[in-house]
């Protein structure tokens, strides 16, 4: 997408939803979620339209760990790294993970197809540990689980 | 032909180990052996080493088999025999559900139609008792309602355990034209699943309790702010949302009644900090979530600077049954100060993990010995981490405390949301307080300089101590930082994060 076609999607997605009240993270979710990602281009359309400073809808995105600046992998990969899943191995799991991705939190691998991202807790926790592809969350999972997964995505790719 | 009634959950934990799956399987053996199967989604009956499980109608009772390996077709399919019966001569058969030992030791007052009916069926809501607390709300004057909340001894169930009445009071008393309900469903803490498996699994009992709420308080809009990690319980609120709205029970005249309710759903964007009560209210408004002072109480300044009751989603939850019954039906189980039923939430490295609702006075050790069946690697419990990231690590010699409030304070704990994350003798205490730490650090909202600056250190000295330096010394100081970070942070998660720190260093010595 052009940097003009961006500035058009995010002006539609603003004019539906800029006189929700306290509408600034439904919209940027509504970005998020039909891009990817919240792109700059959007940052100074979504500003004018609800009345702000570009350094305020800047300060909103970094706030919240959930938005993200930059498009991700084709799938992303969520490790839990709360307690509950230390408690039943959960630090091998995450250390596994970057392995066998090749890669640290916040990164994708370089063929584009997994961004890894560390999380807060699934509400998975009685059947720890567990990780989230996307929008799916599994649980109990062990290396091999991992791996079996992760090649799952290599052959679906 | 006959047909088999069968439920099968479909919780996100549920689903995250295979109960789709399972689901599928055994519609794909009914085919087989010429029955036919007419399958519920329900949600969870919370007892997780179970799932996936299948239960299915009979003229005793739902019986039930599980756990159900989803990789093991032949299991799952030999569930109903080839004459199209159920096979109780399956190893996973366990008989009746309401038999089940660490079912029938339950008392399951909130949530006795989760994993019962389906969670976005109204007529199957309404044939439980379902809309008869708001009927009943709707016939009352605003303050006899509040009255009921007060005496029925609820207290807040999102971790400060404040009295639900007096909040609610307070808000009803304010004179002015707008004023909100806001849900708070950010459930952050790692351990806890009790509000996640009420969205998921009665959803319309959240969207009755704000209703009654709005109209103790005389408050016309809700909002439900769900963190962004649950999304099938967003996809299910909005499902459940829509079909309030086509009956009448949310909107202009809700139950024609002449009042209105209206309620929507907000997604959070991953920050721990938004589940503080102040900080959730400027996230729905659009900003960081940056803590607020206090006072103004949001009860009197909140949402959008009008006043606002923000209750956790089990109070609020809590609410219809109060109404339904009288106070005194809730007032009559618990202890003390504590009264009515605790959702436990039985999580880490536990046999037997799930969710458990049972009276206050409950002892401790009953939950993590009956309940629990110790740990599931078999070694013994070392610690249990109870009320989340902020909770202190309680060592077995502490479990004959009663599920009290009070009683847990006494001790230097907290009852908190519920949550209790168990951990074998093989954890690393030492990593358990650095992650604490750790874990503030992340979350910070940074607007305080003993939180924002002191996790960080913390973090730093903690990382000293084990690496061997001046042990002794740092030891000192990382209490003394604990101190300051306890006296001067503006909230409790600059205020509580020490406590997991100061009772590894308390009852775990050796190991930091
Ligand atoms: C750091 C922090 C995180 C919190 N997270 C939650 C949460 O996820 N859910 C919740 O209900 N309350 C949470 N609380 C408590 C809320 O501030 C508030 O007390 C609660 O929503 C009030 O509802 P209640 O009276 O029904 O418990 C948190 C508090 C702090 C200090
Ligand atoms: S204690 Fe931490 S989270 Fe709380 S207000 Fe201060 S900086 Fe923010
Ligand atoms: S701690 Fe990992 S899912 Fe809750």
């Amino acid at each position: 997408m052009t940097p003009e076609q961006i500035k058009q999607r995010t002006a539609i997605i603003v004019e539906s939803m800029q006189f929700l009240p306290g509408g600034l993270l439904p919209i940027l979710h509504r970005l998020q979620d039909q891009l990817g990602y919240v792109p700059e281009e959007s940052v100074p359309v979504v500003a004018k339209a609800l009345n702000l400073s570009r350094a305020e809808v800047h300060g909103v995105i970094s706030f919240y760990h959930h938005f993200r600046r930059t498009p991700p992998g084709r799938r992303t990969l969520f490790v839990c790294r709360s307690e509950a899943c230390q408690s039943v191995g959960g630090r091998a799991l995450e250390q596994h993970a970057k392995e066998r991705l090749g890669i640290d939190w916040h990164e994708t691998t370089t063929d584009g197809s997994v961004t890894l991202e560390p999380i807060y807790c699934l509400g998975n926790c009685a059947c720890a540990p567990a990780v989230m592809l996307d929008e799916q969350v599994v649980g109990r999972v062990t290396s091999g689980r991992l791996d079996a997964l992760i090649d799952d995505l290599s052959a679906t790719d | 032909m006959t047909t088999l009634s069968a439920y099968i959950s479909l919780d996100t934990t549920s689903r995250s180990i295979g109960a789709d799956e399972v689901a599928a399987l055994l519609q794909a053996s009914a085919v087989q052996h010429g029955t036919s199967v007419s399958l519920t989604r329900t949600g969870t009956r919370g007892l997780f080493w179970l799932e996936p499980m299948i239960e299915f109608d009979t003229d005793a009772g739902r019986v039930a088999f599980g756990p159900l390996d989803p990789g093991d077709v032949r299991a799952v399919s030999t569930v109903i025999s080839p004459k199209g019966e159920l096979n109780t001569e399956h190893p996973a058969y366990l008989g009746l559900l309401d038999e089940v030992p660490e079912f029938a030791g339950q008392l399951r007052h909130t949530y006795s139609r989760v994993g019962v009916t389906d969670p976005l069926s109204l007529a199957q809501y309404r044939a439980h008792h379902g809309y008869e607390g708001l009927q009943r709300a709707l016939s009352m004057n605003s303050d006899d309602i509040v009255e009921e909340i007060a005496n029925s001894g609820l207290r807040g169930r999102g971790g400060a355990a404040f009295p639900t009445g007096i909040k609610m009071r307070t808000v009803a008393a304010q004179n002015d034209t707008q004023k909100y309900i806001v849900c708070n469903a950010d459930e952050g803490d790692s351990g806890t699943f009790a509000d996640r498996i009420i969205m998921e699994g009665d959803p319309f009992l959240l969207i009755e309790g704000m209703t009654i709420a709005g109209v103790a308080c005389g408050a016309t809009q809700g909002y439900i702010y769900v963190r962004s990690e649950y999304p099938q319980a967003i996809t299910l609120l909005n499902k459940a949302l829509a079909t309030a709205y086509e009956h009448q029970l949310l909107g202009e005249n809700v139950m024609a009644s002449g009042k209105q309710f209206d309620l929507e759903v907000r997604k959070a964007a991953g920050a721990y900090i938004c589940g503080e009560e102040t900080s959730l209210l400027e996230s729905l408004e659009g900003k960081r979530g940056l803590v607020r002072f206090k006072p103004p109480l949001p009860a009197i300044e909140g949402l959008f600077g009008k006043p606002t009751l923000i209750n956790n989603v089990v109070s609020l939850v809590s609410m219809p049954e109060i109404v339904r019954l009288g106070a005194d039906s809730y007032h009559a189980l618990g202890v003390e100060r504590s009264r009515g039923t605790l959702t436990v939430q039985l999580a880490g490295n536990v046999k037997k993990g799930g969710l458990f609702e049972v009276p206050f006075g409950t002892a401790l050790r009953d939950v993590i010995e009956q309940f629990g069946g110790g740990t599931l690697t078999g070694r013994p419990v070392k610690a249990v981490q109870i009320g989340g990231p902020l909770g202190a690590f309680v060592p077995p010699a502490h479990f004959d405390m009663p599920l009290d409030y009070e009683a847990f304070a006494a001790r230097g704990a907290m009852i908190g949301h519920g949550g209790m994350v168990v951990f074998d003798d093989t954890a690393d205490m030492g990593e358990m307080a650095r992650f604490s730490m750790e874990f503030c650090a992340i979350e910070s909202c940074g607007k305080c300089t003993p939180c924002r600056i002191g996790a960080v250190r913390g973090t730093e000295v903690i990382d000293k101590i084990r690496r061997g330096e001046e042990v002794d010394a740092h030891r000192i100081l990382l209490r003394d930082l604990c101190n300051t970070m306890v006296d001067g942070s503006l909230c409790a998660l600059g205020g509580m994060a020490p406590f997991p720190v100061l009772s590894v260093m308390d009852h775990f010595e050796e190991e930091l």
